[in-house]
């Protein structure tokens, strides 16, 4: 008896890892530490590359463009814009030109 | 494995340490050696990697590491109708996801239109009335790699869905404890991410209030089972049967009722489709009334063959899969081996949801050699049926077309 009491109390310290129990299955909710992998990839070398790497990458590595199919100059000047005016990515101005022609150059359409 | 990576203060650090060693003897070479598959698009790329590098995650098709997008390799969806969760895709908007997520320390705020404002822990959550249901989660963009013409996004093949049993609270009864005023219009759910730059707007969604109300919507705080993976969401996932998984907010700790229309960005600008039928226009049509993308359609594919896999003549061929109705479930899914002429019905297992994917199963006997186009159709319990011909939209939204994989017989 009292090692059960001893027990209960060892379950209830426990007990900040809440739980419920449905149906048959006992459902535990425990706390979660994680370590998200990073992406070192950089966009490939070439005039205006500097400017991608600089402003892009803070916010999405760059596997997120390489994987966009080849599009128009209209198609990536609108892309680089949408990041700047929806998004609020803080590109000196300067720089947009040449990230636009750089992915003009590395992902234009033909 | 998630134990392992969930409760780090259980184990000693020398136990750590010491099952890191022998995890990075164990993996690295295998590592090394990456391994990529090809999905493969339209004009390409069409190479990604296969990473085991996400925590909680086995081998998933790598998108963008950061914020994640993960893909679910296909072959998952003919092992069984519930997506493991350890191979259910990930989607994040923004880059700063929380990692260390404290189950005593965290609280899901309701407030807003309501008589009383709240601060739920998880425990408050799990002391009310738990339901359970089946549904599919699809992203809007599930399958947008193959519109053509190409579109900008996430450039995803067909894995970017997966099916799940979702336990938690409704919804209705979150906000029956907090008391919704009349007036109320709408609720909108804000998860626990956050943009890398302050000025740009956080990730929210919102529903109407009939619809937050309507019993089906809940606050999943288990998957299939057990808690969710940090990346689907942990501690709790808004679960919205039926609709795109823009609505299953994750990491939600904060539900607002409004007596306005929501109008940030996420409600109002992102994620809207055109207003026609199958949200679909030609490329550069301008001037079309755009509306917040909603209810899913219906969907069907091939599960154990894929394109160019070779079958025999004569002798009938099984070829099975999955379907999924959308918002209401599958009446019936028919495959065609000449290009629709003649549909034959096939054999539904039976329904475990009528938001979940349904089993279907034929077989199929091609008589001369040569290839064949096998077309599948899922036809859902409204009377909608997939359509013969691609949808398309900028955003690249709401892929439903007759899927078709073309198999050489000899």
């Amino acid at each position: 008896m009292f090692r059960s009491l001893v027990l209960l109390i060892i379950v209830s310290s426990v007990a900040s890892t809440p739980s419920v129990s449905v149906g048959a299955t006992r459902i535990e909710l425990k706390s979660t530490k994680v370590d998200l992998p990073e992406s070192d990839r950089m966009f490939p070398d070439g005039q205006g590359s500097d400017a991608i790497n600089n402003n892009c990458l803070a916010c999405h590595s760059a596997g997120m463009v390489l994987n966009q199919p080849a599009m128009s100059r209209e198609a990536w000047t609108s892309e680089v814009k949408k990041m700047i005016n929806n998004y609020k990515a803080p590109i000196a101005p300067e720089d947009v030109g040449a990230i636009i022609e750089y992915l003009v150059s590395l992902k234009g359409a033909k | 494995m998630p134990e392992h990576v969930a409760s780090p203060d259980l184990i000693t650090r020398r136990q750590l340490l010491a099952a890191a060693t022998v995890t990075s003897v164990l993996l690295s070479p295998m590592a090394r050696a990456q391994k990529t598959i090809e999905l493969p698009l339209p004009g390409g790329p069409d190479t990604r990697p296969i990473t085991t590098a996400f925590p909680q995650k086995g081998p998933m098709i790598l998108q963008r590491t950061r914020p994640p997008l993960l893909e679910t390799p296909f072959e998952v969806f003919d092992e069984g109708t519930l997506t493991p969760n350890d191979k259910f895709y990930v989607r994040w908007h923004w880059a700063v996801i929380p990692t260390n997520i404290e189950t005593d320390k965290f609280s899901l705020a309701v407030h807003g239109h309501v008589n009383q404002s709240l601060s739920l822990s998880l425990q408050d959550l799990l002391e009310l009335p738990s339901v359970e249901l089946i549904a599919v989660n699809q992203c809007s963009g599930n399958s947008r790699g193959f519109f053509e013409p190409r579109v900008s996004g996430g450039e995803w093949a067909n894995g970017a869905m997966g099916n799940a049993l979702w336990t938690g609270v409704r919804l209705k009864d979150v906000l029956d404890r907090a008391g919704v005023k009349p007036g109320a219009v709408q609720v909108r759910f804000k998860g626990m991410d956050e943009p890398v730059v302050a000025e740009a707007p956080r990730f929210m969604k919102s529903l109407d209030i009939e619809h937050a109300r309507d019993g089906e919507v809940m606050i999943a705080y288990a998957m299939n089972g057990e808690q969710l993976p940090l990346l689907n969401g942990f501690p709790l996932r808004l679960v919205v049967p039926g609709w795109y998984a823009t609505y299953w907010v994750k990491m939600v700790n904060d539900i607002e009722v409004l007596d306005q229309p929501d109008v940030n960005y996420w409600s109002k600008v992102a994620y809207t489709i055109p207003d026609t039928p199958h949200a679909s226009i030609e490329p550069g049509q301008t001037n079309v009334r755009m509306v917040p993308i909603n209810r899913m359609v219906p969907r069907s594919f091939v599960t154990n063959l894929t394109a160019g896999s070779a079958v025999r003549t004569e002798i009938p061929v099984m070829f099975r899969g999955i379907a999924f109705g959308g918002d209401c479930g599958v009446a019936k899914v028919d495959v065609s081996t000449d290009h629709g002429k003649v549909w034959r019905e096939t054999q539904l297992d039976q329904s475990e949801s009528k938001y979940g994917f349904r089993k279907w199963e034929t077989q199929l006997t091609f008589p001369v050699p040569g290839e064949y186009d096998v077309q599948v159709r899922c036809t859902n319990s409204d009377g909608v049926a997939q359509p013969g011909i691609p949808n398309w939209n900028p955003a690249g939204f709401m892929r439903n077309v007759i899927e078709s994989i073309r198999v050489a017989a000899n």
